[in-house]
This record gives C-alpha cells, structure tokens and sequence, in this order.
C-alpha cells in the first residue's frame, strides 16, 4: 500500500498531512511505503531531506505522487483539479466540510474516490485520537493565549519585585470546548488569573479542574446537546449572559472566545456595550473569527484596535510544525484503526469510518445519522432530607446497640457455663488466652502494611514457643516404648520448632535490615 | 494463676516441686510474654522494626530458659542436639532464601508449627501423667488433645500445600470439585462424633479415633488449600498464619502453659487480621475465598471498546524522559521476573535527572502481605518512595507515566466503573487516572480473576510487551 503526501495548494496553508516523525510510524509500524510531493513541508519546516531520510520516497510533481498512490494523506480539501488526477478507488484523507462542499463531494462520488473527512469524525471516546478538531483546537487554545500575552503590554502572572508589585492579569475564557480548556491551562501556567464561562453547565467540573473559576448566570438553563455542542440559549438567558459578560468586562484584561456553532455563523457575545466596558489595552482574542466572531468588531485574519483601545485579535497562527505532527498522528490512528497496511480495510459497519467516509464506492454518504456523545450527565442524587438522615442515624445506633447487647449476653452466659463444668485452674488460661486476644487484635492494627511480610515471619519465629510443648515430653530414660515414642516425637517436635524461631528471627532480622530511607 | 498443669501433675504424682520455682518460672512467663507484645508493636514503622525483632529474642531466650530449669526436664542431651542441627538448618535457610521465595519459606515455617502440634498433642496424650487425671479434668485435657492435633494437622498440610503452590510444584490453580462443601460437612461432622467416641475410652484406648481424626484434619487441611489458587495466596498464607497461632493456643491450653497461650492468641490474632486486610482489599468475604476462588470461569463483565496500543523500549523511554513524574505500580508478575533490581536502576536513573518518582503498592500484589515492599527493599528502594494504594491514587491525575509491572486486576477500572464485573467494588490503584500508563506484560493474557482488563484499551494506555526485567533493560538504554 502506498501512502502519498501532496504539497498544500491552498495560500494560507500553512500544515502538511505528514511529518518525518509521523513518517517513520507510517513506515515501521504500520507498514505503508510512503511518498511525499517535493516541497510539500516547506512552510512547516520540514525538508524533502527529512522525509527522505525518514524513509519517504520524494516523487517531483503532483500527478505523479496521485497515479501512484492508494491513500492520500491531505489537510485541504483537494480541489477539483486535485480531484482530477486521482485514481479511482484512492481513498483520501482530508478536511472536507461535507455541509458546505456538496459539488465536491459529488465530484469525488463521480471520480470513485473514497473519502474520508477528517471533521466528520464523531466525537466518541474511541475516535478521539483521530479527532483533528479536538488537536487543531487544542493549538488554537494554546495559542490563543500567547497572541494575547503578545498584545497585551503586561506580564500575565503576579510578581513581587524589588521595583514593586505586579498583579496578575485576569483572563476570561468564553465557551470551554477543547479549545476554550487549553487556553485555560496555558493562561493558568502563565501564571493568570482564568475565569470561564459556558452554557453547558456540566462543563463546571472541567473548568475546576483545571485550575480556572467557573463563572454563571442564575438561569437554571443548560445548553447541553447530544451532539457535544451547546445548543442556542432562551433570551433570558442571553439577558443574563451579556449582562455578566458586561460585568466580567469592566474587571479582566483578556478576553478569549471560543464560541461556535456547527453550520451556523458564530454567535455574538461580545458587543459594543462589553468592549466600551474593557479597559484600554485589554486584549480580545477571537477563536471564532473564521465563523463571524463572537466580538462584534472581530475581522477575520486581521487585529485591529477600538476607540477606546482595545485590541481585538482576529488571526491566530496555527503553529503549523506542531499542527502537522498532531494532524499527521490522527492521521496514523486512523490508519491504525482501519487495519494498517496489511489489513487495511473499509469497514462500512464501523462507528467511526460510516460516518466519517462522505463518499463511498462512487455514493454520496452524508449525512450521518445523529449519535449522542455529550459526556453524560450527572444522575439525579435521591436527597434526602435531614431529618429523614437524622432518624435512619439514630434508628442505626439503636440496632447497634441491641446487637451487642445480644452478642455480649450470649457470650456472657457462654463463659457462665464454662465456668460451672471447667476446673479452676483453666478458666486462668482462658483468661489469659481472652486478654492475649485483645491486646494481638489492638497491636496488630497498628502494623504498617509495608511490614507485613516481617510481621508474618517473626509471628512465625514466636509460635517457635511451640517448643516448650516438646521440651517437656523429652525423656532422658528411654527404655520403655511409651518413653521412646514420646522421645521421638518430642525430639522432633523440639528440631523443627527451633528451625522456626531461629530462621524466623534471623531472616526477620535481614529482611529489616533492607528496609533503608 | 498458680494451678497450671505443671502444678497439677505434681500434686498427683507427688514429685515434690518448689513452690518458689514456679512462681519464678510464671514471672518469667509473664515477662517473656510483654516482650513478645513489644515485639508485635515495634513493627508498627520501619524505626522500631529491628528493636521488635531483638525484643522478641530476648522473650523467646527468656521463655525458654525458664522451661528449661524445670525440674520435670529431662534428656538435655537430645534437647542440646535437636536445638544445635536445628539453629544451624534455621540459620542457613534464612540467609539463603531469596526475598521472591519468602511465601514459600513462610507457608513452609507455618507447617512446622503445626507438625509439631501434632507431635506434642501425641506426645502428651501417651503421657503418663495425663492419663493419671480424673473426671472433669480428663474430659478437658482430652478435649484440648483433640482440638490441638486437629489444627495442628489442618495447618500441617494446609501448609504444605500452600507451599507446593508457591513453588509450583503443584498447580497453582483452584482445584476444586462438585460437593466439596458437602464433604466438608461431612468431614466436621465426622470429627465430632470421633471426638466423643475418643472421650468415651480409658487410657490410650482412643489413639485410634485420634489416628482417625488426624486422618481427616491432614484431609481437610489439603483440600481447603487445594480449591484456592493464584492472587488468593496472600488470605491463605494469613490464615494459615492465623491457624498456625491458634494451634499454638491449643497447646498451651493442652500443657497448661500461659506463655503458649498467650503467644498463640498473639500470633493468631495478627494472622486474622491480615487476613481481613487481604479481603477487604479484594472486596471478597473471607468464606468466598476459602470456599475457593475465582478463575473457574471466564467472565466478561462489560464488553470493553476501544484498541489496544503497543510501543517499543525506545518509546516507552522517550516517553519516561518527557515525564516529570512516574508512578510504578509493581505486582506479582515483578517478582516472577525477578525485575526488582532492574526496576530500582531504572528508578535510580530517573531520580537523578530530577524527576519524581514513587511506588504504589496494592494490599494483595504479590502472594504475602506486604510481599512487595520485602522484594523492593531488597533491591535497596528507599521506603520512603514506596507508598501504598490509598496514599497514591489521590496524587495519580497529576502524574505524567504510570508504569505497571506485572500487576493487572490490581489496576483494573472495571473494579470502578462497570457493576457487572465480577471485581467490582474492589479498591484498585487508579492507574488510568495519569497522564500516560505504560503497562508492561507477556501477553494479552486475563489477571488472576479471570476478568479482562479495560485499563488496556484506554486511550492514554500504552502495552509493552515481553519479559519485565529485558523490557526494563532496554528502555534503560535508551533513557
């Protein structure tokens, strides 16, 4: 199987579908031999010299790389010339937007090509490692942040120095997918101060655990949907929501949005009210300018400054070295996941590749059926109320107490009837042997578990006093046989005993000797 | 307290006995006997531990002197030889034995003990002076006989059993078969009314019913131990640690003897204890376990989505060389690779490039209590690296790697998430918790429980596959 890596057409492109790192995975482990269109990883920094010497075959021109290829690895979506020069039966990985480029997928149905859109792979737990939205959000997060740490004319984090005190900046995160949560962790490591916000209310618990404030509005409203996404909120709670973000306005110093909408232009968060409110040199960092912005002043691809000089940042670069070796493992997964070079199959009953694969066997395959992956949510805890707590407590304590009453008086009359039969030189042992007990069951607990082994073999040295039972059966007249039997038995009785508390006690000894700090 | 045995014998066979003496001789007891407590508490730490051991010397020095100079002592000459073959036997063994083999030097110390029991018991029931007593005294002191060699011999080939299942030697698999409760059943039952027809008789007319019941016990003892296999040995071992405590009481209470008594009940309650331990952090009841265990069955539980990765030495190393924090999580499959050296070079190495590292111990890794912490200080791990599950599992989301040894239903998610899983409900160490889980393994082969393992499938988890100490030898190189 040959794996074929084209040079990106598009201008502003700057990733490629594969790295050397990926490469060599591609190679060795999965067994594909892999070619790679002269320049294609230019602009991500990685050479033809690379890739050569990770193993990839460098073929000249486009034309060849697609007639000698059964797999296309691609970032863009192929263009219909690219189309052109495929073979039928190749199948192609890449972006597609199946929503908003019919016309290509019937151009790739009517081509053969089998396509596999990288953005249509569902958000399951499976599928993660092959979702590219979840990693290309996750450096668009990431990034995000550092644009704003650039425009913006302060240090992130708090400082004590010798020239005076520098309070840390307060960064707001607006909508916490993949994206919205990696800018909270690079904001956090940067030493800021990270609220967030988002309408999914089970996003809370995220947010925390990442060491952000979660920040709300009073409306019992949660935007959750089965597809992941949040769902377009009641007006109320728009209400509500600008009225915080107008409040969270007038206190933070950076401002990152992440809020989009799959198929629908961007919602607007951020508008002329909120950006009045932020302080001159705050910083508006907008994830959602490709979709429209979610700050009203947003231009895609360009940063401009607003009359009361807050800089909104449309552009984030897309770190397309480190883009490119994320996108080219999703890529391998899949690869993985569809039976690698030996066994690679299309495998139309598969969660992942049926949903995925837009145009199969000269068929238009879109769209899916819905599937349901929002984590799931929290089941309703049964409360139960305090007083209810209080009775089942007390009604507890009852029973306790009732059962040791029982138990006690049995054993109180046990010991009565022992009493009675034995003779009294034995209820003295039982004493002791009850008081032993007691004091073991109370010792014992407080044994460390890393000496449990220690425990067991100097327990072992001690029932050694077994010994003392042979000791007095040894006779030193061993005439008779009741004598001699007894000898014997006692004489054994005596060797083993002493084997086990003298290898007990010493190997105790050296086994406590290893334990060292 | 001053009518023990020893006191009784004298009055009814008119050996004059100093009365002085055996108060002596009971001072001795008692003192002997705070020793052994000592000893017992001094290894609540790793400080005390070694004071413990040297109390316990003394007390067993103490305790035995004072037998010794009783008057109804006799045959120093064999006593001398027994103790001197025997010293030298105790010393070699201890110093040879490798920490990997301690279950099997412990489970064959316990079969010692209760072989002995059997031979006192015997031993004392031929005695004269035993068959001198009367009445209700007799009834006790043949009661005592019977109990004592009775748990003598169950502990007896309990033990020597567990001991042919450590050393593989016999299979390690549960072995059990239809109507085994029932026999069992039948057996105690048997015991009973062998133990009233024995009372019934005079003199040593009853050593047949006590054949008979040794019979049984040494029976009963091979059985129990049979239906048990595998990651169940740390309970057996603890209970036949307990049992072997109990026949020490048994004997004491036989020979009159408090030191004995006290002892036993010391020993035995330790060894319930850790045989509570065991269970609880198997989430099993203690009768489930000795009715024999899992593994009979292969049981699915959940169906488990997802793919299993592997990776290589080299990228399991670059991936430790990435990690700030390392988590190793030792199990059984350690010891039998004999890896511990390995794993402590491998430690050392990252310790000194500034990374943390620490160990998580599950209660039953291994096949003792407590087995891996022995075998990790051997290989001269700090124990101050090595923490237990509890201590671990709420630092685990913030550690990079998580490497696993040889362990599998001790860090299976199942145990958490899925209550068709026939673990579950058993506290585990939360190893997918980290940020990257390495688990090295021979194969994709089912844990002791028989249950698969979905920590496999999980997207930060990553196989590496082959033999523990090799595995570990080349990712060292490469770090």
């Amino acid at each position: 199987m040959k794996v074929g890596i084209p040079k990106e057409l598009q201008q502003n492109e700057f990733r490629v579908a594969a790295t050397p790192k990926t490469v060599i995975r591609l190679i060795k482990k999965q067994g594909f031999e892999v070619l790679v269109e002269a320049g294609c990883g230019l602009r991500a920094k990685f050479s033809d010299e690379d890739f050569k010497a990770a193993g990839a075959e460098v073929v000249a021109s486009a034309s060849e790389l697609y007639s000698k290829s059964d797999i296309i690895l691609k970032v863009q979506p192929a263009t219909e010339g690219e189309v052109d020069l495929m073979k039928k039966g190749t199948v192609l990985f890449s972006y597609l937007f199946p929503a908003q480029n019919q016309q290509l997928l019937k151009k790739l149905a009517d081509v053969g090509v089998n396509a596999i859109a990288m953005d249509a792979i569902p958000r399951i737990s499976r599928a993660q490692k092959m979702d590219v939205l979840s990693s290309m959000a996750n450096i668009a997060g990431y990034r995000a942040v550092i644009e704003a740490a650039n425009y913006f004319g302060r240090f992130l984090n708090g400082q004590i120095t010798a020239a005076g005190k520098v309070d840390p900046a307060k960064v707001l995160v607006i909508g916490t997918g993949v994206a919205g949560l990696a800018a909270i962790g690079t904001a956090k490591s940067l030493g800021a101060i990270v609220r967030a916000f988002d309408t999914r209310k089970e996003t809370a618990e995220q947010i925390q655990s990442m060491g952000a404030q979660f920040v709300t509005v009073d409306i019992d409203e949660d935007g959750a949907t089965a597809s992941g996404y949040s769902k377009t909120m009641s007006q109320a709670f728009i209400d509500a929501e600008m009225a915080l973000f107008t409040k969270q306005a007038e206190e933070v110093d950076i401002i990152i949005t992440t809020a989009q909408i799959p198929g629908r232009e961007a919602p607007k968060l951020l508008l002329e009210e909120q950006v009045k409110a932020m302080k001159p040199g705050s910083v508006i960092v907008d994830l959602a300018a490709s979709t429209g912005g979610n700050c009203i002043y947003t231009k895609k691809d360009e940063i401009i400054t607003t009359d009361n000089g807050v800089i909104v940042v449309g552009k984030v670069d897309t770190l397309p070295s480190q883009a490119s070796f994320l996108y080219g493992n999703n890529m391998c997964h899949l690869l993985d996941d569809m039976g690698q070079a030996n066994g690679f199959k299309i495998d139309m009953t598969d969660d992942v590749v049926k949903r995925a694969m837009v145009t199969y066997d000269g068929k238009i395959n879109w769209p899916p059926e819905p599937l349901a992956v929002s984590p799931q949510k929290p089941a309703e805890i049964a409360k139960s109320t305090p007083a209810k707590e209080a009775s089942s407590k007390a009604e507890k304590t009852r029973k306790l107490i009732i059962s040791n009453i029982i138990t006690l008086s049995i054993i109180g009359v046990l010991l009565f009837l022992l009493g009675k039969v034995a003779p009294s030189g034995f209820m003295g042992h039982v004493t002791a042997f009850v008081l032993a007990v007691f004091v073991g069951w109370n010792v014992i607990w407080n044994v460390t578990h890393a000496l449990h082994t220690p425990l067991m073999s100097v327990t072992n040295a001690i029932s050694g006093i077994i010994i003392i039972g042979g000791l007095l059966q040894i006779q030193s007249d061993i005439s008779d046989p009741v004598s001699l039997a007894r000898t014997i038995l006692a004489f054994i009785a005596v060797l083993i005993a002493s084997i086990n508390i003298v290898g007990g006690f010493v190997v105790t000894y050296r086994m406590l000797n290893m334990f060292k700090k | 307290m001053n009518t023990t045995l020893i006191q009784i014998i004298a009055d009814t066979t008119n050996i004059p006995v100093e009365a002085s003496f055996l108060q002596i001789k009971i001072a001795a007891y008692v003192f002997a006997s705070i020793l052994f407590i000592l000893s017992l508490s001094g290894l609540s730490s790793q400080e005390t531990a070694k004071k413990g051991v040297i109390y316990g010397i003394i007390g067993m020095i103490v305790a035995i002197a004072a037998t010794l100079f009783d008057p109804s002592i006799q045959g120093f000459t064999y006593i001398i030889i027994a103790m001197v073959i025997a010293s030298a036997i105790g010393i070699i063994v201890a110093r040879k034995v490798e920490m990997t083999s301690m279950p099997e030097l412990i489970a064959m110390l316990h079969s010692f003990v209760g072989l002995a029991a059997v031979l006192v018991g015997f031993s004392t029931f031929i005695d004269p002076k035993s068959l001198s007593l009367v009445g209700a005294e007799r009834s006790i002191h043949l009661v005592e006989i019977y109990i004592g060699i009775f748990i003598g011999a169950i502990t007896f080939t309990g033990s020597v059993i567990a001991w042919g299942k450590l050393t593989e030697k016999i299979t390690s698999k549960p072995f059990a078969f239809k109507g085994k409760d029932i026999l069992n059943v039948v057996l105690i039952l048997a015991s009973i009314v062998l133990a009233v027809l024995f009372m019934r008789e005079s003199g040593t007319d009853g050593m047949i019913y006590l054949y008979i019941m040794t019979a049984i016990a040494a029976f009963f003892g091979i059985i129990m131990v049979m239906a048990i296999g595998g990651a169940d040995m740390p309970v057996v071992i603890s209970m036949l640690n307990s049992l072997s405590g109990w026949t020490a009481a048994a004997s004491g209470f036989m020979l009159g003897n408090d030191v004995l008594i006290v002892i036993g009940a010391l020993v035995g309650s330790s060894g319930a204890i850790l045989s509570i331990i065991m269970c609880k952090a198997m989430n099993r009841s203690f009768f489930s376990v000795i009715s024999g265990g899992f593994g009979q069955e292969i049981k699915t539980g959940k169906k488990i989505e997802g793919k299993v990765k592997s990776i290589n030495a080299e990228e399991a190393a670059e991936m430790l060389n990435e990690a700030q924090s390392v988590v190793i999580i030792p199990g059984y499959g350690m010891a039998v690779a004999k890896a511990q050296y390995t794993v402590y070079e491998l430690v050392e190495n990252l310790r000194k490039k500034g990374k943390t590292v620490k160990f998580a111990i599950h209660p039953v890794a291994g096949r003792l209590p407590g087995h891996m912490n022995v075998l990790l200080a051997e290989a001269n791990v700090p124990y101050d690296i090595v923490l237990e599950m509890d201590e671990v599992n709420p630092e685990l989301h913030e550690t990079d790697v998580a490497i696993v040894i040889g362990a599998n239903d001790t860090v299976n998610p199942g145990a958490l998430e899925d209550p068709s899983s026939p673990i579950y409900g058993m506290p585990v160490v939360e190893a997918w918790k980290c940020k990257n889980v390495i688990v090295m393994k021979r194969s994709m082969a089912v844990g002791y429980a028989g249950v698969e393992n979905p920590l496999f499938y999980k997207e930060n988890t990553d196989m590496l596959y082959g033999d523990a100490k090799d595995t570990l030898q080349k990712v060292m190189s490469s770090i």
